[in-house]
């Protein structure tokens, strides 16, 4: 099964059934190449006896911490296809991820998330604000997780303008020139959690007892990264739809969950409030004593699948964050697949997250 | 000025390049014209032509050629 062949089938659309089939067979395929392609991969295989032919099912096939892209370099292509190197998100001091793309492992990247994100946006492009200062995307040649992800969606974006400048202070007058020019539009927001509330929202209000006030009633906000700081800070997830409605008008308002490891394959939350695994990537969760499958409603260890990688064996990755599915097929907002919720990160795991590491300068 | 002119500084600018290296140029075929830069373009274009691109075509527009055929389409309507 190609990857185009799974770009074209609408993300939402297949039941457990028939993304079980399509999951086993893509990510089985890709065990496959990776361990033709990727020796430190092979040997790991080798090492714990996997056996491709007696696979019933995607959940069988071996996963890798995600830290090992930490420690070492995975890659299935040579030097010379690679033409982007990505790193993960990590506080100072901290080892960082290295993700090796080639020309289309990134294309297709980039396919799924405009896929995925569609779906919640419509596939018009919009006026653009980012909520992060431009010095992010400056430095190409490595690209971090934070610059990754205001790129992927720039592309939503017709004319755009980053809110904040390099001090992380508030472009007021730009922002509503560009509210200005934009009236009566829909307005695409987007940024890490974390900053939205300390950098925007909090400068919002501060404003607000000025008697400066933004509205963003035809906005959609889209936000992601890690709430680690905010929980802290007591913001609940309500809390924050709660506040940010207040203060701005902005209601419609979607949480995403996704990785650089895994890019592409963002679990967006749908109007309900839950986390969806589309059609090209899907979360196990997973016990932490024996690594069985945890049921509907218990918290375990989440593991991610995604049918993109072709240059790196990452395909099927357990992460270090707890949570629990909620639900499959079933959800009120009629988008089919597994929705979940995230707890948070594991005991004793570092920090990460494009919002979470930065939070931890705070 | 021509269209094609107009298309051909477009990747001139935005790459800083000369027109000799435009036929046959792939997207990730040099340093500039990597993610960032590809957004670069597609707004050059956009001012260029005042038009807006549809995401599938942004996503699509993978080559030099490959971009004329997409601005030719109906939507677009930029003929060279």
């Amino acid at each position: 099964m190609t990857f185009d062949e799974i770009l074209s089938i609408p993300p939402y659309s297949l039941d457990e059934e028939e993304k079980g089939k399509l999951l086993t067979e893509r990510l089985l395929e890709l065990t496959r190449l990776h361990r033709k392609n990727c020796p430190e991969y092979a040997n790991m295989l080798d090492a714990v006896g996997f056996d491709p032919d007696g696979v019933k099912s995607y959940k069988e096939l071996p996963f890798l911490p995600v830290r090992l892209f930490k420690e070492m370099d995975l890659k299935s292509v040579t030097k010379e296809e690679i033409v982007k190197t990505m790193t993960s998100s990590g506080t100072s001091g901290q080892a960082v991820s290295k993700i090796y793309l080639d020309r289309s492992t990134s294309a297709n990247q980039q396919k799924t998330m405009v896929k995925i994100v569609s779906e919640f946006t419509g596939s018009g492009r919009m006026p653009m604000i980012i909520i992060d200062c431009p010095s992010v995307v400056k430095n190409r040649a490595m690209f971090s997780a934070r610059g990754a992800g205001i790129l992927g969606f720039s592309i939503f974006g017709s004319k755009k303008i980053y809110a904040l400048d390099d001090d992380m202070k508030l472009d007021v007058s730009g922002v509503s020139d560009f509210l200005e020019q934009h009236k009566g539009e829909r307005i695409l927001l987007f940024g890490f959690t974390f900053m939205v509330w300390q950098h925007f929202y909090k400068e919002l209000k501060r404003l607000k007892e000025e008697g400066i006030a933004f509205d963003l009633s035809n906005g959609i906000l889209i936000h992601g990264g890690g709430w680690k700081k905010l929980i802290s800070e007591a913001v609940s997830h309500d809390e924050f739809h709660k506040s940010m409605e207040e203060i701005c008008g902005l209601k419609d308002i979607h949480d995403y969950y996704g990785m650089v490891e895994q890019t592409g394959c963002i679990y967006m939350e749908c109007e309900c409030g839950h986390l969806h695994a589309s059609n090209f990537s899907d979360v196990i969760i997973r016990r932490p004593l024996d690594f069985s499958e945890a049921d509907t409603g218990e918290t375990g260890i989440i593991q991610v699948v995604s049918t993109i990688p072709e240059s790196y064996p990452g395909h099927s990755l357990l992460t270090e964050d707890e949570g629990s599915v909620v639900g499959i097929d079933d959800c009120p907002c009629g988008r089919k697949g597994k929705y979940f919720k995230i707890n948070g990160r594991l005991k004793n795991a570092e920090i990460r997250g494009c919002s979470d590491t930065y939070a931890a300068k705070f | 000025m021509a269209n094609l002119e107009k298309y051909n500084n477009a990747f001139i600018e935005t790459f800083e390049i000369t027109e000799d290296k435009l036929a046959g140029l792939k997207y990730q075929d040099i340093e500039a014209w990597d993610s960032v830069g590809h957004m670069g373009l597609i707004a050059a274009l956009e001012e260029a032509f005042d038009i807006m691109m549809d995401t599938d075509d942004i996503i699509d527009f993978s080559s030099y050629e490959k971009g004329k055929e997409i601005l030719s389409k109906s939507e677009y309507g930029v003929e060279f």
